[in-house]
């Protein structure tokens, strides 16, 4: 099956193609295409799963795209495009097409009616080509130039509905921000060429274990995550995760669950060896995750778009992840990942379909009583809700539980309290939003209705994987059947799965202590929400504008380097015409502005010409005339 | 005497002598036709020097004019330049009131003066190319005799040309003294014998000055962005590809092959240059609202990144400019053309007026954003592979901090060109008017984006065509 996985990024891309260049005029045939190209990658990802199920050994395949020849002492540069088919892509393979046939599926659903239909398909399917070229990559090259493309297809589709000038600005918010990080791992991955003279991720495996240079390998490693801290938006470059709400609500499922933000997680499995070279690195990623997680369930907690909800807790979710890569355990993060991905996506189509039956309405304080009304969508909700908040037996409560026991494990005590509390943090935010949203009073008069079986198809799916994915992990799957997911995916020395009664009490009941909180206040409003936020004013003023980051980064652009380009645009422009146009004034002469400008402009152009001549003649004779000049 | 080695030159000297002719005996109304006769010349002769037939190699007159794989490659880049500018101007040139016929065989004027300036082997050759190419366009600028603007730029770039072309000349005329010889071989000999001391610095100074203003390096870069506003938007894209390729064409022969022997001495300057052309340019692209000027101030943000190939000073430099040139011709191509189609209905650049353009053109809005999101070096824009060469090649020798600061300001150009994107989709519509694209422009526009695609996507064979040429530069 291996020798087919070149067909699963290469179907959605032949979608991609097909509908910009055939099938755009039909809805319906650019929407089969897209879903049937998905479809078939899907297969040929199951089939490689099986077969790396049975024979885990990794398989490589590879052709050259970039070759520059050697040249004297210059070793020659040789790029590759290949495929790396081992258990951590095959499994990511089958997650991504998983999530995608179901976004495309609910998708057709939802942008019913839409003008820009088969465009949105055609962009989708870029999306999904992008992030299976870059699971598939066998080298940091080619991860780089897929990992742009995932950057450029999502500024296409958060930026969707560009006539909305807010998605245009999270668009731009999105690319840019990521671009920002995208140069560091670009500094990155030179670095790691001109050291080890490849890109490729089994040559440079070896290479970096036998390498003595610490401090090097340190810096590459920094360098490297700071991609993933722009893509897997990690604090500091968090910012544009929630404002990429914008895009169509699939999409941000999409995004959330399996694409994007997933991307980051797994460049930090991939290139594990060159992380777990470094202990500063590792320190640097277990806690710029745990902060991350701290973080964003803090300002999730006061959030009232319910898909600001979803976002935060993404980020959340995801620092739970980055934390479990940096505490050393491979496993533990990816094994979040793949639960996250059923669960969150889950949310989010879940989500989606209320805002559908709202008629676009995403303020969860203007809902209410929609259990009646939409009981499949309800239910499934409540249902990843319970995964996401950890509640045994459900998907989030191994996966998380997995990292809290790896914190403990590697002596991370700190963090592991931190985890707890974010697990306490997060049943509390999640239930708010269903106590808030979905039981109760009707807070307004909205006329909501279950949504078509396109959309509670998906949803019912997805959360038969939410209650059954954890079980992967569990020590009763390993009895069963002699494997577990950390036996499929591991680094260095597969680990038995087994239950630690201590660490699985203690996140349930803080779970659990998060769902009873959030039923005092919302539910039996046995405690007013108002009356917490006025007597913690200053702190939810602080939450509620997430910290002041995005306004600081703001300011930053605008006053700062707008301000600069500024400043040197005005030197350009009136210290030489403004001058002259003063002087002209001053002195009394009334001709055309122009000409004086003119003649004004000429003189100085040509006095910095000639100064800068001088400059650099006394410059460049300095060491000559050494006497003269001292 | 071996005319091999001129074929070309003769070819494109005839052709501007034949349109002269022809410019006078078309009709007044079918002037355009020129245009056609040029485009269908020049395929011609392109094709023919790609051919091989034309000589690989050789030299004329006794070693003052040479072919070599250098001058050939640049004189195939001139040619394609010239062809997308010369289909760009045929909507254009409607605008002019007269001497519509002229127009094009002064454009091929210019590009026989940029074949000299790369194939010249002497001092004095250099000068006459670098001169034919200069007064051409400063014609060209001040073509449009009923703008104010063009006739404006007209004035300036002459004026500041010709100071600038003083201090090469002065420079020049120093390197003559020193050695008694104009010829770079003779010069090259009489650098050997060593020690012409605090002279010799004064004129490299002098000389990098005259061809930093040909690239508008900053600080000699004043210039370039009230020229590329005033004058006729095509010539504005031959100014910023054609007549920039011509200058670093120049600075890669005088600093690689004539004076590496002098490298340490201007090596710093060459980094001032970069770093100063980089930060400027960028930042100045910022606050710009119309996009003529914005597109200058990246192209002088452009010739910063492309200076970087001679920070390195090594044939991986050397071969990562040639690639940036190469496919900055066709993102500039691009660009420049989009402009032109808005500018042909609503007669305005500002970047205002691109408001909701992808709905009155979509061809428009997709050809300026490939465009621009190669010159911000997203891939699969060709723009990336340019620029991840170009920094692989600095940071090989070790300038490391050079290369985050030229990719820090990589990222803040995201801001301008990602801000016309967003104009184009999401501003105001100023009007309902669809933007018909005349065919020649439609031409030029999915000619460099499907190239600007490509030679992203499958890079190799133009770097391998690079990388041999550059390798007469390997130490």
């Amino acid at each position: 099956m291996s020798q087919y996985a070149w067909l699963i990024p290469v179907l959605p891309f032949s979608s991609f193609v097909a509908i910009v260049f055939l099938l755009k005029k039909s809805k319906a045939a650019s929407a089969a295409y897209a879903l049937a190209s998905m479809v078939a990658s899907f297969v040929v990802a199951l089939g490689i799963l099986i077969e790396k199920v049975q024979d885990p050994k990794a398989i490589e395949i590879a052709v050259n795209w970039l070759n520059i020849p050697e040249m004297g002492n210059f070793r020659g540069l040789n790029v590759q495009m290949g495929l790396l088919i081992d258990p951590l892509s095959a499994a990511m393979l089958f997650i991504v097409t998983f999530i995608a046939i179901l976004v495309t599926l609910f998708s057709i659903g939802y942008m019913e009616g839409d003008e820009g239909f088969s465009r949105y398909f055609a962009y989708l399917s870029l999306f999904a080509f992008s992030m299976l070229g870059l699971v598939v990559a066998n080298n940091y090259f080619q991860m780089f130039v897929f990992w742009e493309l995932v950057g450029l297809s999502s500024y296409l589709l958060i930026g969707f509905w560009y006539h909305k000038p807010s998605a245009a600005d999270a668009a731009q918010k999105a690319f840019i921000t990521n671009r920002w990080a995208d140069f560091a791992f670009m500094v990155g991955i030179i670095l790691l060429f001109v050291y080890f003279g490849t890109f490729n991720f089994a040559e440079l495996g070896p290479a970096i274990e036998h390498t003595k240079d610490a401090a090097f390998i340190t810096l590459i490693g920094i360098l490297i995550f700071i991609g993933p801290v722009g893509k897997s938006a990690q604090f500091p470059l968090h910012v544009w995760l929630p404002d990429a709400m914008e895009g169509p609500t699939p999409v941000s499922a999409f995004i959330h669950a399996a694409t994007m933000v997933a991307a980051g997680v797994y460049l930090i499995a991939r290139g594990f060896i060159l992380f777990e070279s470094s202990e500063t690195t590792m320190l640097v990623i277990a806690y710029i995750g745990g902060f991350t997680a701290l973080f964003a369930a803090s300002i999730a907690i006061v959030q009232k778009d319910i898909k600001r909800v979803l976002a935060y807790s993404t980020l959340s979710q995801l620092g739970y992840m980055v934390m479990a890569m940096g505490v050393g355990s491979l496993t533990a993060g990816m094994f979040h990942l793949t639960t996250h991905a059923f669960f969150k996506a889950l949310l989010f189509l879940g989500a989606g379909s209320v805002i559908h039956a709202m008629h676009h309405e995403q303020d969860m304080f203007k809902m209410g009583a929609l259990s009646k009304k939409m009981p499949v969508t309800t239910w499934t909700f409540v249902i990843g809700s319970l995964a996401l908040a950890g509640v045994f037996p459900l998907a989030g409560f191994w996966s998380k539980d997995e990292i809290l026991l790896a914190a403990q494990h590697h002596n991370f005590t700190g963090l592991f309290v931190l985890g707890v509390i974010v697990a306490f943090m997060t049943a509390f935010y999640m239930f708010r939003l269903i106590f808030v949203a979905f039981f109760g009073e009707k807070k307004s008069d909205h006329h909501a209705h279950e949504t078509s079986w396109l959309m509670t198809l998906p949803l019912v799916l997805l959360s038969v994987f939410a209650v059954l994915a954890g079980f992967l992990n569990s020590p009763w799957f390993y009895e069963a059947f002699g494997k577990s997911f950390s036996t499929f995916v591991f680094f260095g020395e597969p680990e038995i799965p087994h239950l630690d009664l201590g660490v699985a009490g203690l996140s349930t009941v803080a779970a659990l202590a998060g769902i009873f909180t959030a039923w005092l206040i919302y539910s039996r409003k046995a405690i007013p929400a108002e009356s917490i936020a006025k007597k913690f004013s200053g702190l939810y003023k602080l939450l509620w504008n997430k910290y002041y980051i995005d306004d600081f980064y703001q300011w930053l652009f605008d006053k700062v380097m707008f301000m600069t380009g500024k400043a040197l645009d005005w030197v350009d422009h009136h210290i030489i015409d403004g001058f002259f146009d003063g002087f002209a004034k001053l002195v009394g002469f009334t001709g055309s502005k122009l000409r004086l400008t003119q003649t004004g402009a000429l003189q100085n152009y040509a006095l910095v010409i000639f100064g800068a001549v001088v400059f650099f003649v006394l410059l460049a004779s300095t060491p000559l005339l050494g006497g003269v000049i001292k | 005497m071996d005319f091999s080695a001129v074929t070309i030159e003769i070819l494109v000297a005839l052709l501007g002598l034949v349109l002269l002719v022809t410019g006078l005996l078309l009709p007044p109304d079918h002037k355009k036709a020129n245009g056609y006769i040029a485009v269908v010349g020049l395929l011609g002769i392109l094709a023919f020097s790609l051919s091989g037939d034309a000589g690989r190699s050789g030299t004329f007159l006794y070693g003052l004019y040479t072919l070599d794989s250098l001058s050939k490659y640049f004189k195939e880049i001139f040619m394609i330049a010239a062809i997308l500018v010369i289909l760009m101007s045929l909507s254009y040139t409607k605008r002019f009131r007269e001497g519509k016929g002229e127009y094009f065989s002064i454009l091929l004027f210019a590009l026989l003066g940029m074949m000299v300036m790369v194939s010249s082997n002497d001092f004095i050759t250099l000068y006459i190319g670098l001169e034919l190419m200069t007064i051409s366009f400063v014609i060209l600028t001040a073509f449009d005799r009923s703008s104010l603007k063009s006739s404006e730029a007209g004035v300036k770039y002459v004026l500041l040309s010709a100071m600038s072309s003083a201090v090469l000349l002065y420079g020049l005329s120093i390197f003559y003294g020193l050695s008694g010889t104009t010829e770079y071989a003779g010069f090259i000999t009489c650098l050997q014998s060593g020690g012409l001391g605090p002279a010799l610095i004064l004129a490299i100074v002098m000389v990098l000055a005259g061809f930093g203003f040909k690239i508008s390096a900053v600080p000699f870069h004043m210039w370039s962005p009230d020229i590329y506003e005033g004058a006729p938007t095509p010539i504005t894209a031959f100014l910023a590809t054609g007549s920039k390729a011509a200058g670093f064409a120049v600075l890669i022969r005088l600093l690689l092959q004539v004076l590496p022997s002098q490298h340490v001495n201007f090596s710093g300057i060459i980094i001032m240059l970069a770093v100063l052309t980089i930060i400027v340019g960028n930042l100045i692209a910022i606050p710009q609202k119309n996009i003529k000027r914005m597109l200058a101030f990246s192209s002088i943000a452009h010739a910063g990144y492309i200076l970087l190939g001679l920070v390195a000073f090594t044939g991986m430099g050397v071969g990562a400019m040639l690639y940036y040139i190469f496919i900055y011709i066709f993102a500039n191509a691009g660009a420049f053309a989009s402009v032109t189609a808005l500018s042909n209905i609503t007669g305005s650049d500002e970047i205002e007026d691109f408001g909701g353009m992808w709905k009155r053109s979509p061809l428009v809005t997709a050809v300026l954003m490939i465009s621009l999101l190669s010159m911000a070096g997203i891939p699969p824009a060709a723009g990336f592979v340019g620029k991840f060469y170009l920094f692989a090649s600095i940071i090989k020798e070790g300038y490391v901090w050079l290369a985050l600061v030229a990719i820090g300001m990589s990222v803040v150009s995201l801001y301008y060109y990602v801000m016309v994107i967003r104009v184009m989709l999401t501003g105001q519509v100023k009007s309902d008017e669809p933007v018909t694209v005349p065919a020649s422009l439609k031409t030029v526009m999915v000619v460099s984006s499907a190239a600007t695609i490509f030679l992203g996507v499958y890079a190799g064979p133009l770097t391998s065509w690079t990388s041999s040429v550059a390798s007469m530069f390997v130490k």
